[in-house]
């Protein structure tokens, strides 16, 4: 019996585990192995080694778009890290029946199209927009400001797109939070902001910490929102890489770029479940600490 | 049991649904002819009328912009579209790559109705793999209600006055936003030069500080709307803001502008070229090429479609007027080859510059 | 300390900015999708008219029609394999991580990295894009989320009834009918919910894996390019009953599965 298990759990995995295998693993297997090879003249590829295209990755130029996107990824982790643990943590000191309910309405824009989320901001963004309108509306009578095709509306597109996952992953660690380590620090005499920085936040590290590396790997791989509310003024990654297979037709290249997001995202994982571990020892010493 | 019953029933309905959902998501029956163009770039009406001429169906779909198109097509060796609306230097691409099929002059008699200057085009001269559309000049169009001076330099538009800054947009496509920083220094259209280059490229650099986006989409609709006063455009469809508002106004800078010419080309991997033919031949005939060119607003290098257009027609959009010889007489865009590497590089500088 | 008034406001007012800011933008493009008027900004009237304009769009109902395929079509390929491959992974219990890092990948890849993946794989074997490419590469995540949801029901799940249920006789077969189906059904259909929504929404991998034409367009691709020529009361219009389909998927996931997705 027990040395039967083993082979049917492998045979229920089997189909699953081929699928992956052949729509994802092979695939990206594939443009790492594209990344070598060198670009024809119009587009084809050159079955010539080269590691030409990565030294590419390093040009200033490119390294600077990947520093950008970094820098516009960041600002939008940040923005959505801060709205989205204050949200959390709101909900989370809510009353008990109304945490679900509460949490349910945070996450319900997530599932509508992306595409419709983005689409909203040009609506309330554009120069003729709803801002607009609500400024003279309170008598502004001059230039309308320019706020669509800014770095502050694709941040701002992004923030709103990926704050509910901010807000869920920064509430599963809020909740399971013992309010009788908030009241031990009390009652060692701790300030509020004392015990927020020193007892509550460290344990809500893992949470941040998920959250943060979704916006971020998502942010810096995007290329729809600076399409749409950069106009076309903002280059990030993901609109090189879209670039290179859709328009540049430079598939070697594009090969490299995609290999490089897949890096970052690697590193951005690393640090995250170092994070995580590093939190876990502090709940186990805060623990043990309470319990004392 | 009724647990059951209703578990059975349901997962006899999830199998009939999914069959029934493979069955529907096969190619259905297709039409005769995959047609891809810009949106709105042919009459409305045009696939019906060829098919009631012809009895040959013909599905349109749209693309937004070349490169859109060639991606596809390189990636797909030109499978599923018979033919395709792409400007001139992509075709030679197209050419080049071998996915285009010879235009078979037997088979579109109707070519006889292009102008002369239209079958010697540098880029094909005798019309070897592409069939001329609709031709043009890139130049400035503006609101003459709100722009105070008439534009007359590229410059204006790179470097423009106080009022116009964060009220311009350029065009997104690699070489026609080229195109305007190598015309306002005096250089080709098709210049190679690094050096060259590196001076075309800090000169879009600077204009973009100025620049309220890079669109080639919906700049008339900023023009109309007012979010934009002066765009860098493509002639027709300047036309399309023109038909709207008449205070906008087209304009080529005195440094001049490119010939643009739209083609249609034949893909080789189509099953069914003579349709193909058929449908190009169709769309050079005098009439239906002079209600291209009122539908879509475009001049169209059709000789005798253009005298007959109407005179109230060409009064409202002057530069439909303009005559063959002095618009033969711009730089065609030329595929640049291993250049176009360079190109998209410093598009990239520029799009990615602060 | 957990009741100061000043905390109290302060909370209720994180909360209403918050919602205020999520729910504005998209209340917004609801609102002016029965706007009268052509602008998609100023209100002038209430009319239906931009819907009805949507029931005659040829483009926008094909779109619609391929949409419904795709998501029906790889829910139902995903759901199957995600819950075969949730019982296997957590039948056997100790697994090492990189089957993890296997399951995990799809959630977790950047969308465009796996749709240029696609694309030059498909290329490559000279396969005719199509729907039913955009199918393959929607499985791919499809099945990755409904495995984790699968597993979340999974891990409070007692083995040892399978185990009494095989020793009394009962085929694999019977035992998966009888004991194991009825413990994780919700989670398998709050999965399938949630794979058709994710379905419905993607955009980048179907832009990227779709082939020529209508024949393949599905509504986000037909949206998108909808949004780059322009916005129109049209697209809010084609929005609104858009999010509502993929809202009421939403709901129905979350009742039937309590808390799988608030994990």
């Amino acid at each position: 019996m027990r040395s039967f298990v083993p082979s049917r759990s492998s045979l229920l995995m089997a189909p699953a585990l081929a699928w992956l295998t052949a729509l994802m693993v092979v695939p990206c297997a594939l443009v790492l192995a594209l990344a070598f090879f060198r670009r024809g003249i119009y587009g084809g590829i050159e079955y010539s080694f080269t590691l030409e295209n990565f030294g590419l990755v390093l040009d200033p130029l490119y390294a600077s778009i990947f520093l950008n996107s970094a820098r516009i990824a960041g600002a939008a982790t940040l923005i959505a890290v801060v709205i989205g643990y204050a949200a959390a943590y709101a909900i989370a000191a809510a009353p008990r029946r109304w945490q679900p309910v509460f949490l349910f309405f945070s996450v319900l824009p997530f599932w509508s199209n992306y595409l419709i989320r983005t689409y909203a901001w040009i609506v309330l963004l554009n120069r003729e927009g709803l801002i607009t309108q609500l400024l003279r509306w309170f008598g502004y009578t001059g230039e309308p400001p320019s706020m669509l095709y800014t770095e502050g509306a694709v941040i701002a597109g992004l923030v709103y797109n990926y704050l509910p996952f901010v807000i869920l992953a920064c509430y599963a660690p809020l909740s399971r939070l013992n309010p009788e380590l908030a009241e031990a620090s009390r009652d060692l005499g701790a300030s509020a902001m004392t015990t927020f920085r020193r007892v509550i936040l460290p344990l809500t590290v893992p949470g941040i910490a998920a959250g943060a590396v979704f916006v971020f790997v998502l942010s810096i791989g995007n290329f729809v929102t600076p399409a749409l509310l950069g106009g076309g003024r903002f280059q990030m990654i993901g609109n090189l890489v879209y670039d290179q297979f859709l328009t540049a037709n430079d598939w070697p290249f594009g090969a490299a770029l995609a290999m490089a997001l897949i890096a970052i995202m690697l590193l951005v994982l690393t640090a995250q479940a170092l994070a995580a571990d590093r939190a876990a020892g502090r709940v186990a010493e805060a623990k043990g600490g309470a319990d004392d | 049991m009724t647990a059951t019953t209703l578990r059975h029933r349901s997962l006899k309905t999830s199998a009939i649904a999914l069959g029934l959902a493979i069955a529907l998501s096969a190619p259905a029956a297709a039409a005769d002819l995959v047609i891809s163009n810009w949106d709105g770039y042919m009459a409305p009406d045009a696939m019906a009328a060829f098919k009631a001429a012809t009895g040959v169906s013909g599905e349109v779909v749209v693309h937004a912009t070349n490169e859109e198109i060639m991606g596809k097509l390189v990636a797909s060796g030109g499978k599923g579209y018979d033919v395709v609306f792409v400007s001139s230097p992509f075709a030679e691409v197209l050419n080049k790559l071998g996915l285009i099929e010879t235009i078979d002059h037997a088979k579109v008699p109707n070519l006889a109705n292009l102008y002369p200057e239209a079958a010697k085009l540098p880029h094909d001269v005798g019309n070897n793999f592409s069939v001329p559309y609709t031709w043009g000049t890139t130049g400035l169009c503006y609101r003459s209600d709100l722009v105070k001076t008439e534009p007359a330099s590229w410059n204006d538009l790179l470097a423009p006055s106080d009022a116009l800054k964060g009220k311009t947009t350029m065009l997104a496509t690699d070489r026609w936003l080229l195109a305007a920083g190598q015309l306002a220094k005096g250089y080709s259209v098709n210049e190679t030069d690094p050096a060259k280059l590196a001076e075309v490229k800090d000169l879009l650099i600077s204009a973009k500080k100025t620049l309220l986006a890079y669109d080639d989409t919906t700049f008339y609709s900023k023009l109309i709307s007012g979010e934009a006063l002066m765009v860098q455009a493509w002639d027709g469809w300047c036309n399309y803001g023109i038909a709207e508002n008449p205070q906008i106004k087209y304009t080529i800078p005195k440094e001049g502008s490119d010939l643009w010419v739209d083609t249609m080309v034949v893909m080789k991997a189509s099953a069914n070229k003579d349709a193909a033919f058929q449908f190009i031949n169709f769309m050079l005939d005098a009439k239906n090429h002079a209600w291209a060119a009122q539908n879509i607003d475009y001049k169209v290098p059709n000789k005798p479609a253009m005298e007959s257009l109407p005179a109230d027609f060409l009064a409202k959009f002057p530069n439909m007027s303009m005559p063959v010889a002095e618009l033969v007489k711009f730089e065609q865009l030329r595929d640049v080859g291993d250049a176009q590497r360079d190109y998209s590089k410093i598009v990239s500088e520029i799009k990615a510059a602060q | 300390m957990t009741s100061s008034p000043a905390r109290i406001f302060g909370l209720r007012t994180t909360l209403v900015l918050v919602f205020a800011f999520l729910y504005i933008p998209i209340a917004v493009v609801v609102a002016l999708s029965f706007n009268q008027g052509g602008l998609p900004t100023v209100w002038s009237g209430f009319s239906l008219k931009w819907y009805a304009s949507l029931a005659g769009n040829a483009a926008i109902l094909s779109a619609a029609l391929n949409t419904l395929i795709v998501a029906l079509v790889s829910t139902a390929i995903a759901t199957l394999l995600g819950t075969l491959l949730a019982i296997g992974v957590e039948m056997r219990r100790q697994y090492g991580s990189g089957l993890e890092a296997l399951i995990f990948a799809p959630m977790i890849i950047p969308d465009i990295v796996l749709a240029v993946a696609l694309l030059s794989f498909f290329s490559m074997l000279d396969f005719t894009l199509g729907l039913h490419t955009i199918i393959l590469a929607h499985v791919v995540f499809n099945l990755a989320f409904v495995c984790s949801v699968v597993r979340a029901r999974l891990k409070s799940f007692d083995w040892s009834i399978v185990e009494a249920s095989a020793d009394l006789g009962a085929s694999a077969v019977t035992t998966f009918r009888r004991v194991t189906l009825p413990v994780i059904l919700p989670a398998v259909v709050a999965g399938a919910l949630l794979a058709f929504t994710l379905s419905v929404d993607e955009f980048i991998i179907a832009f990227f894996t779709a082939g020529a034409g209508r024949a393949s367009t599905t509504l986000p691709m037909q949206i998108y390019s909808m949004i780059r020529f322009g916005i129109t009361p049209e697209i809010n219009a084609l929005s609104t009953m858009v999010m509502a389909v993929s809202i009421t998927a939403l709901t129905l996931s979350q009742r039937l599965n309590r808390g799988v997705i608030g994990q």
